[in-house]
């Protein structure tokens, strides 16, 4: 027999913790079709039959978040066989709401009142078999993070799917709500298959749902009836239906608590405590750019650069290792070619990157867990809303600096669906790790007098971020309805190495996966292109202009012209590269620049530059896209808006600056000097403190806002005193 | 008329009546802020916005424009 258990709550109530205590290790990550939310499946424990589906946190069964409605649709139409109900028992009051709903769902529902080993803690008394007797479900007691009462929790759950007793509805609203309910009911009964969810629908349709509305398709005189019942209750209670029921939901709620929570008083607790200082008006801003700072400094800065050094030397042998046994057996030199530098070299590249990224996520995990993010997200919301963005994407920008990738990744911690997608954007406009040895290469090589040019990337990266987030915010994909901020900050908690581990492990994985596989067939199909000629002779590196790489490349670079790079092929073929990895940008105008001289004037070098900075990601951030995103569509759209801008920016960059400096050396053509091209990419030339710049930036963003806060309520003040 | 939005960090009010519509009602509402609610004002971001509430023994936080909708006493 094959039994489906869902896993039900709200966000913070310990569900993916259960999740993972009830299926092990043997568990599915995907997305809901056609949409970002993720989607986690896995199997209990010894039991290869019994399928257990995690499905989004959520606060209500109401039809506005994407959460909810998936939610919701998962448990009429597919109709799992349990509802398991995570209930964070510190937290009962606004927990139970949910459990309300899903109880009249009509699907078998059992409570796992989880982090029972708080409230014991705590000293607070709950009477579980009085809940259990209210609720009208059974109710387990269970502490995920200990793994205390997991095997209740699945055996009763079992049990119920086997006996598939029903749950006993409990009549939770005031009598004529009641009674209205039931009228409804009466009303619908021909239209509902399924006896078991008759009173939910009936539900729905006092509360006016809409998407229940229309997929009932109800007659117009059923429709018209039901609105007359609702009307009339609207104007008795002087409250619309969604008001009422949700009123007296909650006021239920109150007298279930009452009767079966105990509660000792506390006058503060160490969650207040932390809280007070980490959020205090003066400490929050300082605290919370010295946490930044740390994680940036030990993930990027040191601890990650050393563990970039040990993969690249692994990677060296390997490719050496390799080598030598294909010279030994006798390989051709294309082999050799394709082998050591097409694929072990490529992969190699995206390897050094994966510890990095495993201590990034390291630290984010416990940001996460310990609740801390929330408060980030309340502390910079006031900046990041302004331009469609919203506190939570302070930080994939951050990690956008190292690479965007799993800055783009970590857009996933946004439960708003378009802050998250207009933050997966403008990710990749960061200047990421890669890009830096490409701007340090010209400003070596074009711009050693100019120390403004390095800082002045960042400025216009920033700045294009908040014009294009205020311009996006109009555009469809983006526009609509606000969504409301309205968001829960959690207790802190001290967070569980276990948990950690996993939410680490699981992120690099993916990580790897999919990067890996883009960036392995790209890499390769770059490679073939400038290793053989059209007649597909294979080329050596020297000869890179007969290339069918070249070939292309002469063959797009009109396109350039009006950017000032067009002249020849290289920089056109360099920008493409640059989709394998920025860093390839470098590599290419390397070994063209060998075979023939690459000229650039101050003037066209800023425009690359430009051109680089906010043009298409690499392949593996555009697959990283694709995958938070969820379709091609809206990743077309972002690719596209991207190279779109980069193209406008730069040509007024050329246009512009060919202009204003006519004649002087700033328009005069420099042969670029390659043999110390690799060198200068290497220099610390804009490396340095790239941190310090960018809080300095938004520090002075927030002393603004604050002045300016400041001059609007003393201004206020005047006008109320006259 | 007092709005949530206005009332200053460490008071307690009582909810009189949510103001708006659709989502952005509904969440608040589902948040746990109904008609009756005790909701005690604990502080303003360091930036002025949004703020910090407790309600039903939790922490919320909801920005000023979302607060402005809450009519209290």
């Amino acid at each position: 027999m094959n039994i489906n258990l869902a896993l039900v709550g709200n966000p913070n109530s310990g569900k993916t913790t259960m999740f993972n205590e009830l299926t092990g290790s043997s568990q599915y990550v995907g997305n809901w079709p056609g949409v970002t939310v993720e989607k986690k499946q896995g199997k209990l424990k010894k039991h290869k039959d019994i399928s257990i589906i995690d499905l989004p946190g959520i606060y209500s069964l109401s039809p506005y978040t994407l959460e909810e409605v998936i939610t919701r649709d998962y448990l009429i139409d597919e109709k799992p066989d349990v509802i398991i109900n995570i209930v964070d028992a510190s937290n009962m009051e606004r927990n139970l709401y949910l459990t309300t709903q899903l109880v009249e769902t009509g699907i078998p529902t059992v409570v796992a009142l989880n982090m029972i080993d708080v409230v014991n803690k705590n000293g607070d008394k709950i009477d579980v078999a009085e809940l259990s007797k209210e609720l009208g479900c059974p109710v387990i007691e269970t502490s995920a993070i200990k793994g205390n009462g997991i095997r209740a929790l699945a055996s009763e759950s079992i049990e119920l799917a086997k006996s598939n007793k029903e749950n006993i509805i409990k009549n939770i609203f005031s009598d004529k709500i009641e009674d209205s309910i039931n009228e409804i009911s009466e009303l619908i009964k021909n239209d509902i298959d399924d006896e078991s969810n008759k009173y939910w629908y009936s539900i729905k349709l006092f509360e006016q749902d809409e998407k229940i509305i229309d997929k009932l398709n109800l007659s117009e005189t059923k429709q018209n009836k039901i609105k007359q019942i609702v009307e009339k209750l609207e104007e008795e209670f002087d409250d619309d239906a969604e008001g009422i029921v949700t009123t007296e939901r909650y006021n239920y709620i109150e007298k279930v608590i009452f009767k079966c929570y105990k509660k000792v008083y506390r006058e503060m607790t160490n969650s207040d405590k932390i809280d007070s200082i980490v959020t205090n008006k003066w400490l929050a801003l300082p605290i919370f750019f010295g946490i930044l700072w740390l994680i940036y400094y030990v993930s990027i800065s040191t601890v990650g650069d050393w563990t970039i050094g040990y993969v690249e030397d692994f990677f060296g042998i390997i490719q050496d290792g390799s080598i030598s046994v294909l010279t030994n057996l006798g390989a051709s030199e294309w082999t050799l070619d394709l082998v050591g530098n097409g694929i072990i070299g490529s992969i190699g590249a995206i390897f050094t990157f994966v510890p990095q990224l495993m201590i990034l996520f390291f630290f984010l995990s416990l940001l996460e867990d310990s609740g801390y993010m929330a408060r980030v997200a309340f502390i910079m919301d006031r900046i990041f809303r302004k331009f469609g963005l919203s506190g939570k994407s302070f930080i994939p920008m951050l990690i956008g600096t190292g690479c965007s990738i799993p800055g783009i990744m970590a857009s996933r911690t946004i439960e708003n669906e378009k802050d998250r997608r207009m933050t997966i954007l403008l990710t990749p406009f960061i200047p990421c790790g890669a890009k830096l040895p490409v701007f340090a290469m010209f400003i070596a090589m074009m711009f050693s007098e100019q120390t403004w040019v390095g800082p002045s990337i960042y400025i216009i990266s920033i700045f294009t971020v908040i014009i294009s987030g205020i311009f996006l915010k109009k555009t469809k994909f983006f526009a609509g309805e606000p969504a409301p901020f309205v968001m829960e900050l959690p207790t802190y908690k001290i967070p569980r190495l276990k948990g950690v581990a996993i939410h680490m492990w699981e992120k690099a994985k993916s990580f790897i996966k999919k990067a890996g596989t883009i960036i392995f067939v790209s890499s390769v199909v770059i490679w073939l292109l400038q290793s053989f000629s059209f007649s597909l002779e294979y080329l050596p590196p020297e000869r890179v202009s007969e290339s069918m790489l070249a070939g292309i490349g002469e063959a797009i670079r009109w396109v350039f012209v009006p950017l000032g790079f067009g002249d020849s092929w290289a920089p056109a073929v360099a920008s493409m590269t640059g989709l394998i990895a920025k860093e390839v940008v470098v590599a290419t105008f390397a070994s063209v620049g060998n075979a023939m001289p690459i000229q650039f004037t101050q003037v066209t070098a800023f425009a690359f530059m430009i051109f680089t900075l906010f043009a298409a990601p690499c392949f593996a951030a555009i697959g990283a896209m694709r995958r938070e995103f969820g379709n091609w569509k809206l990743t077309l759209f972002a690719v596209g808006y991207q190279t779109g801008l980069a193209y406008i920016l730069a040509l007024l960059v050329n246009a512009i600056g060919s202009i204003i400096f006519k004649g002087s050396q700033v328009t005069t053509s420099k042969t670029l000097n390659i043999s110390a091209m690799e060198e200068a990419s290497e220099s610390a030339v804009v490396n340095g403190d790239i941190v310090l710049i960018v809080f300095g930036i938004i520090l002075l963003v927030a002393i603004a806002i604050g002045v300016t806060n400041k001059i609007r309520n003393s201004k206020k003040h005047i006008a109320v005193s006259k | 008329m007092k709005r949530l939005e206005n009332i200053e960090p460490g008071s307690t009010v009582k909810v009189k009546k949510l103001d708006g519509k659709g989502a952005v009602r509904r969440r608040i509402m589902d948040m746990g802020i109904t008609k009756g609610t005790k909701i005690f004002i604990r502080k303003i971001a360091p930036l002025g916005d949004p703020i910090e509430v407790t309600v039903r023994g939790y922490e919320l936080s909801l920005r000023k424009e979302d607060a402005n909708k809450i009519v209290v006493e």
